[in-house]
């Protein structure tokens, strides 16, 4: 194919610009500017990536130069420095570069001391995701896999919250280990692909991997590899411990990035690297991950009716959600996977609006006690308003996003197994428990001492709410373009699985 | 055979010139001249260009992957020498004498790099040790310098006589009677007196790389020794060590190689397991530094359990990395006094340089990608996945990776996280210069992170 004529392409894009502006970022003093600085940055961002979006109509083969490169990097190993978009990947960095702008406009108020260094770690994440979501190689992928984690370390240890330090170490810690962990499988893997080209015995590329022809022996010992690593970046029961300690301590714009986007990382390498890299070890153990999967919903939702500080009863319904996309991925049949494709942009949606507003309603009020808020309604009927609409689609009502990604991954976990279906299908109702209990004891209700200060919510984060609110609707009803998007995606992963 | 020649020419020169240096800084600025010397004739001999060419009677062999690495050791050294001159001179009198025992061991640790026979492996070895235990009880009125000096010199010595007692049974197993390290001959079988030379000569070379369970002597001498020169003997000599362990290895009993692999997958086990465990509890800085550098021992050994091509690469990335990292770590540590963790606090608010910068050390240390650490990380365990069967001492290896990063990371938070105490000194001596030689360094490593191709090149060309 002739690519001469593109001379940079959207993933490079994608990936040099938040990285290049985060450095910048880090030596403006002046904290109006950092901020300034950051939004503009993300807008762009942006803009790249819709542009990349709109331009999948043009010739099958332009579009594909536009969005693939590959560049010699240890050509002596077999290792180049290769980014895709297919459409998952076009999908997730859409996810990507929304997030960003949307978290810095609604946290406008809030100043962090050191801006500077805060908005460009914020960057420096930013650009480790896009990486994540583009990598075609394995080392490239496992690169930017860690790189997306430092920034966000750092951000959660200066930034966050009294018990900051241990609660983002174990974090750490847990998933560094975890990555290590698929280091080692990315090698044994690697020393039985066959290579791409030249120099080197074996092959890092995403094809080389995809065509690897592993025993039964080896697949399953690979398979736990991986599936650690990205089972504790999700989080599925039983790797989820680090989770809500981190998310409640984290200050709030990395907890939107680690919850919007960075559990997306685990989701997305399955489906990228695993599944079409060990089929029949996927297979085999399809049920025992589906099993914890489940048993993983109704325990985090068990929890989170229990739970009385707003942070954590949302991190608990996280994994939830991501437990239902996990058990989906791994019933490889193509409703679910298409559900979970949709999913993972509305979790994103969806959990960083939710945490918009409990961000909102902590600085105003300086508590994010269920037992000390109430009445809030009274005093801001807009918050209240978003704040039901994200809740809502939180718990997948008809007509918002997460209804479509829920059915669709639903009716896939039926078709796999009625008993997994009706159990996991318990963990709504019980979402719908936790979501509604605490719309009632936020915001309606008496207001007391306290929640009479509230005033309501001031233009930024109207329209950023807004904007939110329209996206969940939009997606809600109409998720076709969406579904066409990520067609080519699901089709590759499930026939490779099918015939592998 | 430049490098040989140079280091030990200029060694002489400084030992002599310390009658003569009339300034305070002279011996400095004399060292610093003199390893760019050493360092430029080394690079000339990579293109071919040799001083002179005496009939060695296959005493070395001057390979690329050997000049390689000299070129490393010695780069690593200069940058050693401009950022911890003035500390050099701040441990004793006798300055000139300092620099001239560390050419004496950088001799020995070219010699070490290409030595053909067993006989010249004894003489690099030793020329390395000798100059180090004087190094370590350089603080004369410092009882806990004396103290690791006798105990280094006594269990060096011990070392040094099984390392001998081992090459006596090898040489006695030879069937040409020969030293030469080519000439072993063993065709898929051991005899029992070379099993047992090999067997000697394996623990003591451990023992001088610091490799579980020799490395007690370790921890005491690391921390008793002055600390401008534990940076140097944790760093450049131990990876000489190393190169030496390969090379003899590799050279003499590769044939072999799955019989006594398994010796070697325990040391390392062991060694990581130990040196990472044991790293966790330490509360000084300096000490900590002594157990990671055993940890680090660790991952570097599994160059001689691999053998193969990707091992070597990986050996030179690796003694890059790691001397780079510790050498600018123990550069702050002497600036700031307070060996404690505590003594970090606040550091990268009151010094946002060295801050960084050491937490750039730290993640390379910590194998985090984008940093040359991870290089080195990912090429030995590339090269022992590639070699077979033991999967299980990779992951061992993975985890204390993960394990590494609890204690290099208390650094970080201590920098980072945590405000300064109202006792905490200020670091003190720093100069521009300084600031620059440390963003030099990190930019080094992350340079090499992102690009190994970039040291690599010469075995490739």
């Amino acid at each position: 194919m002739n690519c001469n004529t593109v001379y940079i392409t959207f993933p490079e894009l994608l990936i040099w610009f938040p990285l290049i502006a985060g450095l910048a970022s880090f030596f403006i003093r002046n904290q109006g500017v950092a901020k300034a600085w950051a939004i503009l940055a993300s807008i762009i961002t942006l803009c790249i990536s819709l542009t990349g979006f709109l331009y999948t109509d043009m010739s099958a083969e332009r579009d594909f130069c536009l969005n693939n490169v590959s560049y010699e990097w240890l050509k002596y190993i077999g290792s180049s420095f290769a980014l895709g978009m297919d459409g998952m990947g076009r999908m997730l960095t859409l996810l990507t570069a929304i997030s960003f702008p949307v978290i810095f406009v609604a946290t406008y108020r809030k100043s962090y001391a050191g801006s500077g260094s805060f908005y460009g770690l914020m960057l420096l994440a930013q650009a480790g995701l896009m990486g994540v979501f583009t990598a075609m190689d394995a080392l490239v992928f496992y690169i930017f896999w860690e790189l997306a984690l430092i920034p966000v370390y750092f951000l959660c240890s200066r930034w966050g919250g009294e018990r900051r330090i241990p609660a983002t170490f174990k974090f750490f810690v847990y998933t560094f280990a975890g990555s290590l962990l698929m280091l080692v499988g990315i090698l044994y893997v690697y020393q039985h692909t066959l290579p791409i080209q030249g120099f080197a015995e074996h092959s890092f590329a995403w094809k080389a991997f995809q065509n690897v022809q592993l025993t039964a022996g080896q697949q399953n010992l690979v398979f736990w590899l991986f599936f650690i690593a990205f089972a504790i970046k999700m989080p599925v029961f039983p790797f989820h411990t680090w989770q809500p300690d981190a998310y409640e301590q984290s200050p709030a714009p990395a907890t939107m990035v680690m919850s919007g986007i960075m559990v997306k990382m685990g989701i997305f390498a399955v489906i990228r690297w695993l599944l079409p890299v060990l089929p029949a070890a996927s297979l085999k153990y399809s049920s025992i991950v589906i099993g914890i999967s489940v048993a993983g919903m109704i325990y985090a939702s068990c929890i989170a009716m229990m739970q009385d500080d707003l942070k954590r009863l949302a991190a608990y319904s996280s994994i939830a959600h991501i437990g239902l996309m996990c058990a989906a991925v791994f019933t490889a049949n193509t409703t679910a996977m298409q559900g979970v494709m949709v999913q993972m942009f509305s979790h994103g949606i969806n959990i960083i609006g939710l945490w918009i507003v409990i961000e909102l309603i902590e600085q105003q009020l300086g508590v994010r006690k269920l037992s000390q808020l109430g009445g809030v309604a009274h005093k801001a009927p807009v918050l209240t308003i978003m704040l039901v609409v994200m809740a809502l689609a939180n718990i997948a009502l008809p007509l918002t996003n997460a209804f479509v990604g829920e059915f669709m991954m639903f009716s896939g976990l039926f078709q796999y197994s009625i008993w997994y279906a009706a159990i996991a299908g318990t963990s709504i109702i019980l979402a719908a428990v936790y979501t509604l209990t605490m719309i009632q004891k936020v915001f309606l209700g008496e207001s007391n001492a306290l929640t009479g200060k509230i005033r309501d919510i001031s233009w930024n984060e109207k329209v950023i709410l807004a904007v939110l609110v329209i996206a969940v609707f939009m997606v809600g009803v109409f998720p076709q373009p969406m579904l066409d998007m990520v067609k080519d995606s699901v089709t590759a992963v499930l026939t490779k699985f099918r015939n592998g | 055979m430049n490098a040989i020649i140079t280091t030990a020419v200029w060694g002489v020169v400084m030992m002599f010139g310390g009658v003569f240096f009339k300034g305070k800084d002279t011996p400095r600025y004399a060292a610093i001249a003199g390893i760019i010397l050493v360092l430029i004739a080394n690079c000339l001999e990579m293109n071919d260009q040799v001083f002179f060419s005496p009939d060695l009677h296959r005493m070395f062999e001057f390979k690329p992957f050997g000049l390689l690495f000299n070129a490393v050791a010695f780069a690593c050294t200069l940058l050693y020498f401009l950022l911890n001159g003035r500390d050099v001179a701040r441990v004793g009198s006798n300055v000139s004498e300092y620099f001239a025992l560390i050419f004496f061991v950088l001799c020995g640790v070219s010699i070490a790099s290409s030595f053909n026979t067993l006989l010249t492996l004894f003489l690099g070895i030793e020329i390395m040790s000798i100059p180090l235990y004087i190094l370590t009880g350089s603080d004369k009125r410092n009882l806990k310098s004396n103290e690791a000096a006798l105990k280094y010199f006594l269990m060096g010595s011990f070392s040094t006589g099984i390392l001998l007692l081992g090459i006596a049974f090898i040489y006695g197993g030879n069937e040409l009677a020969s030293f030469n390290i080519n000439d072993l001959n063993l065709a898929g079988r051991m005899p029992a007196m070379i099993g047992v030379g090999m067997l000697l000569v394996l623990i003591a070379l451990a023992f001088k790389v610091s490799a579980a369970p020799f490395h007690f002597w370790t921890p005491d001498v690391y921390d008793g020794a002055p600390t401008v020169f534990t940076s140097f003997m944790a760093t450049i000599v131990k990876a000489a060590g190393f190169i030496a362990f390969l090379r003899l290895f590799s050279k003499s009993f590769g044939v072999l190689h799955e019989q006594w692999q398994i010796f070697i997958a325990i040391i390392t086990a062991a060694t990581l397991v130990i040196g990472n465990l044991t790293a966790v509890f330490q509360q000084s800085v300096k000490r900590m530094l002594a157990y990671s550098s055993i940890a680090q021992a660790g991952f570097m050994l599994f160059a001689i359990f691999a053998l193969n091509d990707d091992a070597r690469e990986g050996l030179i990335l690796y003694s890059a990395a790691y001397s780079l990292a510790t050498i600018g770590l123990f550069a702050i540590l002497i600036r700031l006094e307070d060996y404690t963790i505590e003594g970090f606090n606040g550091l990268g608010k009151r010094s946002p340089v060295l801050g960084v910068t050491a937490v750039i050390f730290l993640l390379s240390l910590t194998g985090v990608p984008g940093t040359a650490g991870f290089m080195g990380k990912f090429y030995m365990l590339m090269a022992a996945l590639k070699n077979g069967h033991h999967t299980w001492l990779v992951i061992t290896a993975v985890l204390m990776a993960a394990v590494s990063a609890y204690y290099y990371f208390r650094v970080i938070q201590a920098m980072f996280f945590r405000e300064a105490g109202t006792l905490s000194a200020e670091p003190r001596d720093i100069t521009p210069g300084f600031k620059l030689l440390l963003i030099v360094a990190a930019a080094l490593v992350i340079m090499i992170g992102l690009y190994p191709e970039m040291l690599l090149y010469w075995l490739h060309s």
